[in-house]
């Protein structure tokens, strides 16, 4: 049934043939003259993609044997990545072009990377899994070192590299490890040799292992270290992309094999989740409040939100993978905003991390400010923001399923993330008044997707914008 | 009118909409335009607030006017008010405008002021009337954004601090009664506060980590709750950013924080605390009245050796608010009223005394005692508008304040005779602060050069006033305007308490047996 097969992966196919065409295209042509047209083009591609994806029908489908499945979880995170993936695409074009990073690799690498992360979400398969994270690593190491002329940039694509390599090998020790204990890479398969009840601790040394791979991908603490440095040294729109689709992939990887692999052994594995997460939180949120540049703090800021989103994870329930991908969507959204307010943060043309630089920002621009303020106080989950009820579905779910010291632990440390969201706030408005500030950015383009971001946090909290319904049904198609 | 409530609550923020999107520019004209804007909005709220009192029938001790509608997550927006709940509404409409006139002489950012005024009072009327957990929480919580602007941006020289620490600490308090709520959630499997109220929490005793927890669930929850509510009041030993807040925040923001967002705490206990978990609120008790009876005496203490006037005002708020935990925690009818009585009377009475420092400080720009005094020869009208209210604030019989803390001391009388001779004492006590404040600030010879050509109150500060005035002298002589409203809701609350006590004690010996 190749025909059946191929259809399934009709999205896939399509869009390694566009990123292969394009960049075909590219090298035959006037190469980064058309670079502009191929970002705006593949983000229509990627909405068009999403669009597509979000309209076909329900139920779940097998291609290949099992090893790639489509069902409703792997939809829900597929349009998630496709949508911000387009969204930072579109905001990186003004920033990119206008200092000569904009080269016709940019979008075919991030097209490629999606088609990874494509892949991730919808393994069946420990080899299709780790086929999926490779081909999403490998073009993200490129992106990460983008500005060739620059030490940063370069050491940041280097350590990913090898700190990715690294965890790479942990992930393919546990699968093989697994595959040793279990007798086949197939995720139906490991969870029935795992439902006779016992499970044996060649395969439970698997989990771990695989545990930690992907712990890195998601930077849980302990597996945290190359974030600051990655997210620090990227050109700024690379590490918006860092800090969103792939984000969401990895997680929804992790619920995957989490679920479909191991759902008969929750016990095992949901104590080191919520050891992960609780980590993650405090790690994220103490670490933070010493950095002064903005990228380092949204490094340390997503390590605590990948806490928050493993705390759903943690509960084991369909519930909290629910309240997971709720968390994520907000996220993803958030973060969007926030690293749209920071591409915009620029003076005499070079851009500015440094925090410091937001003096009195609200004096001088007080939509953009209120409109960061927003997402701030989103981020740090004090409602009515929306980031509230991210916070709010996930602790529900840790307390429903037993952990309340895991809930109390992420409220204790949300309130001291709270302070360096805070101190972003005091110095775009308390600060007393000084001469040389940040220039008004002009691109219409990064300040509507801010207010947009601002505007969602704020409107979302009447109905989700229906999020909540259709990641209900997308956890019920992954734990049943 | 269906939806009353939502109408009030939804008034100024509806105008504080209409100041972000359509006002421009910052010249005198749009700053003008901001504050009427502003003015208008909280009187129509303070009048449209009124049909809620004129259709509030005392007699039914449910809730009134509810409006329902289905939300996320199986949450809903419920609205609400009983005899507890509607005259702390009342209050907040009261107050608002008043406010608004206190601030019309603010100069900087007064867009923003009057937005973050406005949605400032959105949220606090939201945490009075809302009738679903999470939606509480979320008014509760939001109020700290604009309060926190508020403190950051128009308050004195070290307002950082006391905005971090004001937004820190009440954060952290109300986390801990996010995870028991959500803990409520899971033991009723509803959000609804009208059907929690009813429900009935397990009191079954267990362990923790090895350590015994008498009242098991209810004493959790409550302690939690009580995280939250104890540092909003703010009580002895938490309520240390109350000063920093108070002395750095601008003179309306203290007004309204005295006036209203304290009171916060207090309708928490009785909404949620005493109702909701009264096992673990009868296991906890004795140790609130203690501490409520230390704050009176040892803030009242604090507040004699102060010399910034805003700081003793501050903590003379403290030693007020422990009358009024000490009156809800004796749980008894004369306790609750007094508490509830106590709080509105401290909202008129706190309010005008931030008010009064205002009026100086916008003259002399110090709130230094030690820069006073004499005060009475220039400004007759303002020593005498003083000397009522720290009459008030001493507890002078007909004036409000003397309802209230005669009432909670008599109530805690028969319960815990010692805390209440304690809490005495500190009656005393604030009679020495108090008149000692006002006979430093505005009696004796006017010997201060800087003095000599202070003004007295305009006519906009008088009429300010007269409101507060009235209202302090009218329910110091006829406090039944209160009682009234309050008295049936509070005996039903009451009942429930004792009957819930009983039941649990028969469970107790029946379990032992």
């Amino acid at each position: 049934m190749i025909s059946a097969d191929l259809t399934i992966i009709l999205p896939e196919t399509l869009l390694a043939g566009f990123a292969l065409l394009a960049l075909l295209w590219a090298v035959y042509s006037s190469k980064d003259k058309a670079a502009s047209a191929m970002v705006w083009l593949t983000s229509a591609v990627f909405v068009a993609l999403a669009g597509w994806i979000a309209s076909t029908g329900g139920g779940t489908q097998v291609a290949f044997g099992g090893m790639f499945v489509d069902d409703g979880f792997a939809r829900f995170a597929k349009v998630a990545i496709l949508l911000s993936a387009a969204v930072v695409l579109a905001m990186s074009e003004g920033y990119m072009s206008a200092r000569g990073l904009l080269r016709f690799e940019y979008p075919v690498l991030v097209a490629l990377s999606a088609v990874g992360m494509m892949m991730m979400v919808s393994a069946g398969d420990l080899m299709a899994l780790y086929m999926g994270l490779e081909l999403q690593s490998l073009a993200l190491y490129v992106v990460a070192s983008l500005r060739r002329d620059s030490v940063k940039s370069t050491e940041a694509g280097l350590k990913y590299f090898v700190l990715g390599a690294l965890s790479s090998g942990l992930l393919l020790y546990g699968a093989s490890l697994v595959y040793g204990y279990a007798g086949t890479t197939l995720f139906s398969g490991i969870i029935q040799t795992a439902q006779s009840g016992h499970v044996s601790i060649g395969l439970l040394f698997g989990i771990v292992f695989l545990i930690s791979g992907l712990a890195f991908k998601v930077s849980a603490v302990p597996f945290h270290m190359w974030t600051p440095d990655v997210y620090e040294g990227s050109p700024t729109p690379v590490t918006a992309f860092f800090a969103t689709a792939p984000k969401v992939a990895a997680m929804a990887l992790f619920a995957r094999v989490l679920h479909d692999a191991f759902g008969a052994a929750i016990s095992d594995w949901s104590q080191i989740v919520a050891l992960l997460s609780v980590l993650s939180m405090f790690l994220g949120a103490v670490a933070a409040i010493g950095q002064s540049n903005i990228k380092r703090l949204m490094a340390f800021s997503s390590i605590a939100h990948m806490g928050y989103a493993l705390m759903g994870l943690a509960a084991g329930t369909v519930f909290g993978v629910q309240a997971m991908l709720i968390y994520m969507a907000i996220y993803v959204t958030m973060n969007v905003g926030t690293f749209a307010f920071i591409l915009m943060m620029e003076k005499d043309g070079q851009p500015v991390a440094d925090i410091s630089a937001l003096h009195m920002y609200a004096k001088r621009e007080p939509g953009r400010a209120l409109a960061m303020l927003i997402l701030l106080f989103s981020l740090s989950g004090v409602p009515p923001m929306l980031g509230f009820f991210g916070k709010f579905y996930v602790l529900r779910a840790a307390y429903d399923a037993g952990l309340a010291w895991l809930a109390v632990a992420g409220v204790v440390a949300s309130v001291i993330g709270a302070f360096y969201y805070l101190r972003i706030v005091y110095f775009m408005y308390f600060g007393d008044d000084n001469t040389d500030g940040l220039d008004g950015g002009k691109s219409p383009v990064l300040w509507g997707v801010l207010a947009l971001s601002a505007a969602i946090m704020v409107l979302g909290i009447g109905n989700m914008f229906g999020v909540e319904a259709a990641a209900a049904l997308a956890a019920a198609s992954l734990v049943n | 009118m269906d939806n009353l409530l939502s109408i009030v609550t939804f008034i100024p923020a509806l105008a504080a909409l209409i100041l972000a999107v359509f006002l421009r520019g910052t010249d005198a004209a749009a700053n003008r335009n901001a504050k009427w804007l502003a003015m208008i909005a909280t009187s129509a709220t303070f009048l449209v607030s009124l049909f809620i009192l004129a259709g509030f029938d005392a007699n039914d001790t449910g809730f009134q006017f509810v409006e329902q509608a289905q939300w996320l997550a199986g949450l809903q927006y419920k609205m609400g008010v009983d005899g507890i709940s509607v005259l702390f509404v009342m209050l907040t409409t009261f107050m608002m405008p008043l406010v608004i006139a206190a601030s019309w002489n603010v100069e900087s950012r007064v867009k923003e002021y009057m937005i973050a005024f406005l949605l400032l009072e959105t949220l606090m009327l939201g945490v009075f009337m809302a009738l679903d957990l999470v939606l509480f929480y979320l008014f509760f919580e939001a109020g700290l954004i604009p309060m926190f602007l508020i403190i950051g941006i128009w308050g004195g020289a070290n307002r950082i601090y006391a905005s971090f620490k004001f937004f820190l600490y009440t954060f952290l308090g109300s986390v801990l009664m996010l995870v028991a709520m959500v803990a409520m959630f899971a033991d009723a499997g509803t959000t609804d506060i009208e059907q929690l109220l009813v429900h009935q929490f397990a009191f079954d005793s267990f362990s923790v980590l090895g350590i015994h927890v008498m009242g098991g669930m209810q004493t959790l929850m409550f302690l939690a709750f009580f995280a939250s509510f104890a540092v909003k009041m703010p009580m002895w030993p938490v309520h240390t950013w109350l000063p920093d807040a108070h002395v750095q925040a601008p003179t309306a923001g203290s007004v309204v924080l005295a006036a209203i967002l304290l009171k916060m705490g207090g309708y928490g206990f009785l909404r949620f605390s005493l109702p909701m978990f009264p096992v673990g609120a009868d296991i906890m008790a004795p140790l609130v009245l203690w501490m409520s009876a230390i704050a009176i005496v040892y803030t009242s203490l604090v507040a004699l050796v102060q010399d910034d006037m805003k700081k003793l005002i501050a903590y003379s708020s403290v030693a007020h608010m422990g009358f009024v935990t000490m009156g809800i925690f004796a749980a008894n009818q004369q306790g609750l009223d007094g508490a509830i009585f106590q709080m509105i009377s401290h909202g008129f009475i706190s309010g005008a005394l931030f008010l009064c420092v205002g009026v100086i400080y916008d003259r002399m720009h110090t709130r230094e005692i030690d820069a006073y005094g004499g005060l009475v020869n220039r400004m007759p009208a303002y020593a005498l508008i003083f000397m009522l209210f720290t009459m008030a604030n001493v507890g002078l019989p007909g004036t409000s304040g003397f309802v209230g803390e005669f009432l909670t001391l008599m109530a805690v009388f028969q319960v815990n005779t010692w805390v209440a001779a304690v809490a005495t004492t500190g009656v005393i006590f604030s009679a020495g602060y108090a008149l000692w404040l006002y006979r430093r600030v505005v009696m004796g010879d006017l010997i201060k050069e800087s003095l000599r050509s202070i003004t007295d109150m305009t006519g906009r500060e008088r009429l300010i006033f007269a409101p507060l005035v009235v209202m302090t002298l009218l329910l110091g002589v006829y406090p039944a305007l209160v009682l009234d409203i309050t008295g049936p809701a509070v005996a039903a609350l009451v009942d429930n308490y004792d009957m819930a006590q009983s039941a649990a004690d028969a469970a107790l010996l029946h379990a032992s047996k």
